[in-house]
C-alpha cells in the first residue's frame, strides 16, 4: 500500500489569470444594420456608452473565403479598396451617420470573433466578454449588456459545378450590388421563387442587369403574385417545376446552369448565364449565441434555430439581448432594435430617453408564416433525387452527398473495409437520433475554412432525409469560437500579461501525474518532484 | 421495467469504456455499454489524441497496441507512430535532459538541433532551440478512434445504449445486480465504471468515496495547411498534432476547475478563454504557419484525482465492481486500458501490468479540504484589467 503524495498548490490554472481588455462600454451592440443602429442610437440617446461593432467591409481576402456571406467569387477589384466600401456603406445606411452623432462608437471593419459572460465554466468573469479582430490584431471588450443584431446569411444548396466562381448567395449579392456597387456579373439565373428571389430579380434589373431565369422547385411562383406579375411584365421567365442540376464553366466560372425537373433528372434545359443567385432562403446568424450558450428553439417560421427570447430581446442570459433578423426572421429590424436597446437600458437601471415603449409592429408586418424549412427540403429531396450521391455536399472539405449518407471517412484515409461498408445514415439513426456534430466528426462535412456557412443547412437536411425523420428533429450543428476565421497571428495575444507566461503548462502541471510508475513511492519519486516538470 | 439478462454493464461511452467493452467482447462477454450522450462526446473525443504516456504502468501496452488498433477494430484511427518535441524558449534549451530522466529504457528516441528539426518540421523558423525525437509514441484522432471501439464492440456483439443516464445502481448481497435508468433496470453480473468526471458520483451512489474534481480544457484549430513529413509535432508549452487532413490542432495553458458536473447532462464547456493564449505560442512554435487561420476552438471536460494518477481496481466490495478513472490522460491508453479492465472483471487481476500503486485505497485518509488544500477551485469573479495595448493603430 502506497500512500498518497499530493502535488504542490496549483498555479496553473485560469484563477488570477483575467483577460485584458482594452475598454469597458455599458452596452455593446454587434451589427450596424437596421436592427443594430436602432439600438445603439437608443442607448446613447439615453447616456449610456456604446459601441456598436460591424465587420463590413469585410476584406478582399474575406469576401474570397465567402466570409461572412457567400460571395462565390462575384466581387469586382472594388472591394480592395476599403476606403471606397467605408463611403459606400455610410451612403447606404444613414442610421450609422445618427449613431456617430449620438455618440456611439461605431467601429467598422471589425468583427466581434467571440463572446462570454459568467455562468458554469467561465466562473471567473465580473462583466461581459467580448473578442473582437480587425485585419491586424485582436482584442477584448468589456460590456455589461450585450445586443446582438447579427442579420441573417444566405442559406446555400451545392449542385455539380456549384463549388466554381458565380454560384452565390442572395444577400452577398445585395451587398455587392447595392452596398459595395462591386458586383462582377451581368446575366443571373435566380434559384427560387419567395419574395427573396423575387427582390434579387427586382434588384438586378433595377440595375440593368440581365434576368435569365427565375428557378422554381413547385409548381408556381412561391413569392407575391403582384410582384410575380411585374416581374413578368419585364420579360423575366419563371421555370417553376425545376431545380438546378449542374452549372457548366470556364476559366472566369460559370457559363450555363443546366437545370432539369424537380422530379426527372432527365428533362434538362440550359440557360447561359454567369451567376446563379442562390435565392431559396436566408438563416438568422446565430454565431455568437451559440458560443454564449443562449437557450435556443427551432422556429421553422422564423428560419430554423433561433435564440429563446422576448418580445424586448431578452434571452436566457441577463447579460444578452437579440435584436432583428437573429431573432428570428420576419420582424422590424428598426422596431426589434429599439426594444432591445431600451430593454438593455432599463436592465441596467437606466431608463430611455425619447418615446415610450415601441408597439411590436413585427406580427402583422411579418408575412404569412411560410414552413421555410419544409420549402428548404423539398429543395434538398429534389436536388439529391435529381443530382445524385456525387455532388458535394460540403465544398471545403470534399465531402459528397454520397459520403455523408454513407458516413464514409475522408477520402485522405483512403480507408475501406467490410466493416465501416455496413455502418450509414441509418444504422447511425438506429443507435440514437443523428446529430450534425458526430457527422462532422466521421465525414469532415462542416468542418472546412468557411466554417460550415456554406452547407450547415443542406447537411441537416440531407441528414433528415438519410435518416428518415423531420428536419426540426435534427440538431444544430455548434458553432464555435473564433467565428470568424482569424490568422493565428491576428488573434494571438501578443500583450500577454506575466501571469499567464509564469502560470502556463502544457496539461494541468500537476507533478505527481508525470512520476514513472515504477519510481512512485521511492527516493526517485522525491527527486523528480524537486526537479520539477521536465517541460 | 424490463430486466436484460446482461452479463457486464459498461457506464461511461468514452475510450476507456468503449475499450473495455470491446476487450470483454472480444472475450466472449456479454456486454451492454450505457452513456447518458453519444459515445465519444465529452472529453474522450475532446484532446491532443497523443499516444505517448511513459509514466503509465500501461505504457508498454500502449506502444504494443497502438500500431495494431487499426486491424483489430477494423475501423481507422488514424495513428502515426512517433513524435517530435521541440523548444523555442531559451529557457527550455536543456529540456531532454530532465526527460531523459523519465523514459523507460529499450525505446529508442535522439536529441535533435535546432537544424534537424527545421529538417524535420518546415513550419518552424529559426527560434528553435533544441529538440528531441521519439522513434515511438504517436498520435491518432480521438473522435475517430472513440466510434470504432464502439462500432468494433458492435460487431462482436456489444450493445451500445446512447442517450440513456444511470440512475441508481441495485445491490443485493453486497454485490451489484444491475444499473437503473430512466427506462428500466438493467441486470449485470459485473458492473464496470469508467465515466470520466461523473465516475466519483457513480460511486458514491454505493457508498465509496472516490475523490476527483472536474475541469475544463481548450483547444483551437486552424485551416487546413499542407502536410509535413512528421505530423506529431509539438512543444513551447502545448500538446497537439497537425491532423491527417493538414489542421494545426494544439491545446494547453490554463484550465478552469468546475465545482461539479451532472450525472444525466452533458457538461457546459465554453471555450475562448485561452485561444489567443493558444494561438500566440502556436504562432511562435510554427512560425511559418503564422498566416494560418483559426477556425475553431473547442473545450473539453476531465476529471483529477489529487495526485493526478488513475484509478484501475476491482473492488473488494462490492466485489464485481471495477472502477477507471484515468485522471485527465485517457486517451492514448485507451486501448490498454481496456484490456487492464477485461482483466480485473475476467479474471481479478491484470495479465500485464502491476496496478497495485493505483488502487483507491491510497486515498484513506485524505484531508476532507483536499481540493482547497491544492487549490482545485473555480475561480473568483474578477474584473477584466484595462490595458489599452500599444500596437493598435488609431488608439485615441
Amino acid at each position: 500500500m502506497t500512500d498518497v503524495t499530493l502535488p504542490p498548490p496549483d498555479r496553473f490554472s485560469i484563477a488570477g489569470k483575467p483577460a485584458a481588455i482594452d475598454e469597458h462600454v455599458e452596452i455593446l451592440v454587434v451589427g450596424a444594420g437596421a436592427a443594430g443602429c436602432a439600438a445603439a442610437i437608443e442607448a446613447a440617446n439615453a447616456g449610456a456608452s456604446v459601441m456598436l461593432v460591424d465587420e463590413n467591409p469585410v476584406s478582399a481576402g474575406l469576401v474570397g473565403m465567402d466570409v461572412p456571406l457567400y460571395y462565390g467569387g462575384r466581387a469586382t477589384h472594388a472591394v480592395q479598396t476599403p476606403e471606397r466600401l467605408v463611403e459606400k456603406l455610410l451612403e447606404g445606411n444613414p442610421a450609422l451617420a445618427e449613431a456617430f452623432e449620438a455618440g456611439v462608437d461605431v467601429k467598422l471593419s471589425t468583427s466581434v470573433w467571440g463572446a462570454w459572460v459568467k455562468g458554469p465554466g467561465l466562473a471567473g468573469l465580473a462583466s461581459g466578454l467580448a473578442g473582437l479582430a480587425d485585419e491586424t490584431r485582436s482584442w477584448f471588450v468589456g460590456f455589461d449588456r450585450l445586443v446582438l443584431a447579427t442579420g441573417a446569411r444566405d442559406l446555400n444548396f451545392t449542385f455539380a459545378g456549384s463549388d466554381q466562381p458565380g454560384v452565390m448567395g442572395a444577400q452577398a449579392f445585395h451587398a455587392l450590388l447595392d452596398r459595395y456597387d462591386a458586383f462582377a456579373g451581368r446575366r443571373l439565373v435566380i434559384v427560387g421563387s419567395g419574395d427573396l428571389a423575387l427582390g434579387t430579380a427586382e434588384r438586378a434589373l433595377a440595375r440593368g442587369l440581365d434576368v435569365a431565369a427565375l428557378v422554381e422547385l413547385r409548381d408556381a411562383p412561391q413569392g407575391s403574385a403582384e410582384a410575380v406579375a411585374a416581374l413578368e411584365a419585364r420579360g423575366a421567365a419563371f421555370l417553376t417545376g425545376h431545380v438546378p442540376l449542374r452549372a457548366k464553366g470556364g476559366a472566369e466560372g460559370v457559363e450555363a446552369l443546366v437545370v432539369c425537373g424537380s422530379g426527372d433528372g432527365d428533362s434538362r434545359r440550359e440557360i447561359a448565364c454567369d451567376t446563379v443567385v442562390m435565392a431559396v432562403g436566408t438563416v438568422p446568424v446565430i454565431e455568437l449565441c451559440d458560443v454564449l450558450g443562449l437557450a435556443r428553439e427551432m422556429a421553422p417560421a422564423r428560419g430554423g434555430h433561433v435564440p429563446v427570447a422576448a418580445a424586448d430581446g431578452a434571452t436566457s442570459l441577463g447579460e444578452v439581448f437579440v435584436a432583428g433578423d437573429c431573432a428570428g426572421l420576419g420582424s422590424d429590424a428598426a422596431a426589434s432594435g429599439r426594444r432591445a436597446g431600451q430593454a438593455a437600458l432599463a436592465s441596467l437601471g437606466k431608463s430611455t430617453a425619447g418615446a415610450g415603449v415601441v408597439p411590436d409592429g413585427a406580427a402583422a408586418d411579418r408575412p404569412a408564416a411560410m414552413n421555410g424549412l419544409d420549402y428548404q427540403l423539398d429543395f434538398a429531396r429534389a436536388m439529391l433525387g435529381t443530382g445524385g450521391a456525387d455532388v458535394l455536399a460540403c465544398i471545403c472539405e470534399d465531402v459528397t452527398r454520397g459520403d455523408l449518407l454513407g458516413v464514409r471517412p475522408p477520402r485522405y484515409l483512403d480507408w475501406r473495409s467490410n466493416a465501416l461498408a455496413r455502418r450509414d445514415l441509418t444504422t447511425i439513426a438506429a443507435d440514437g437520433p443523428v446529430n450534425p456534430d458526430q457527422m462532422k466528426r466521421l465525414t469532415r462535412v462542416c468542418m472546412g475554412a468557411c466554417q460550415a456557412r456554406r452547407c450547415r443547412e443542406q447537411v441537416a437536411l440531407m441528414m433528415a432525409l438519410g435518416a428518415g425523420v423531420a428536419p426540426e428533429t435534427v440538431p444544430l450543428a455548434g458553432y464555435r469560437a473564433p467565428v470568424r476565421p482569424l490568422p493565428l497571428s491576428v488573434i494571438a495575444d501578443w500583450q500577454e500579461s506575466p501571469e499567464m507566461d509564469a502560470g502556463w503548462n502544457v496539461w494541468f502541471g500537476i507533478a505527481t501525474q508525470w512520476i514513472g510508475y515504477e519510481d512512485i513511492g521511492t527516493t526517485r519519486e522525491a527527486e523528480q518532484l524537486r526537479a520539477g516538470m521536465p517541460y | 421495467m424490463s430486466e436484460k439478462g446482461t452479463s457486464v454493464v459498461v457506464v461511461g461511452g468514452g475510450v476507456t469504456g468503449l475499450s473495455a467493452a470491446w476487450w470483454l467482447a472480444r472475450s466472449g462477454v456479454a456486454v451492454t455499454v450505457v452513456e447518458k450522450g453519444i459515445v465519444g462526446f465529452e472529453a474522450s473525443g475532446r484532446n491532443g489524441g497523443g499516444c505517448t504516456h511513459y509514466q503509465s504502468p500501461l505504457f508498454h501496452e500502449e506502444q504494443r497496441l497502438w500500431p495494431q488498433m487499426d486491424e483489430l477494430l477494423g475501423y481507422p484511427t488514424e495513428y502515426r507512430r512517433g513524435r517530435i518535441i521541440f523548444q523555442v524558449d531559451p529557457r527550455k534549451e536543456r529540456f531532454h535532459e530532465g526527460l531523459s530522466l523519465r523514459l523507460p529504457d529499450g525505446y529508442d528516441w535522439e536529441v535533435l538541433s535546432p537544424d534537424d528539426v527545421r529538417d524535420l518540421v518546415p513550419l518552424a523558423g529559426d527560434n528553435v532551440v533544441s529538440g528531441v525525437r521519439f522513434h515511438f509514441g504517436g498520435h491518432a484522432n480521438p473522435q475517430r478512434t472513440a466510434q470504432a471501439y464502439a462500432w468494433a464492440a458492435q460487431d462482436l456483439g456489444a450493445t451500445i445504449l446512447q442517450h440513456t443516464a444511470v440512475t441508481g445502481i441495485a445491490t443485493a448481497g453486497g454485490r451489484v445486480t444491475g444499473i437503473e435508468t430512466a427506462t428500466g433496470t438493467i441486470g449485470c453480473d459485473a458492473l464496470v465504471i469508467a465515466a470520466g468526471p461523473q465516475t466519483g458520483k457513480l460511486l458514491a451512489m454505493l457508498g465509496i468515496d472516490l475523490p476527483m474534481a472536474p475541469a475544463r480544457a481548450e483547444m483551437i484549430v486552424t485551416e487546413p495547411l499542407a502536410m509535413m513529413p512528421f505530423t506529431g509535432v509539438d512543444g513551447h508549452g502545448l500538446y497537439g498534432r497537425q491532423t491527417l487532413r493538414g489542421n494545426l490542432a494544439y491545446g494547453g495553458g490554463p484550465h478552469e476547475w468546475l465545482d461539479d458536473v451532472a450525472l444525466d447532462a452533458a457538461p457546459p464547456k465554453p471555450s475562448g478563454s485561452v485561444t489567443r493564449n493558444l494561438a500566440r505560442r502556436v504562432a511562435e512554435l510554427l512560425p511559418k504557419a503564422a498566416h494560418a487561420r483559426v477556425i475553431r476552438s473547442w473545450a473539453g471536460v476531465v476529471e483529477n484525482t489529487p495526485d493526478g494518477r488513475p484509478v484501475i481496481e476491482r473492488l473488494s466490495s462490492p466485489g464485481n465492481v471495477t472502477v477507471a478513472t484515468m485522471s485527465s490522460v485517457g486517451f492514448g491508453l485507451s486501448p490498454a486500458s481496456g484490456h487492464a479492465i477485461r482483466d480485473l472483471v475476467v479474471d481479478g487481476r491484470c495479465s500485464f501490468a502491476d496496478l497495485s500503486k493505483l488502487s483507491l485505497a491510497r486515498f484513506d485518509g485524505l484531508r476532507a479540504d483536499w481540493r482547497e488544500h491544492l487549490n482545485w477551485l473555480p475561480p473568483e469573479p474578477a474584473e477584466a484589467r484595462v490595458e489599452a495595448s500599444g500596437g493598435r493603430a488609431g488608439t485615441a
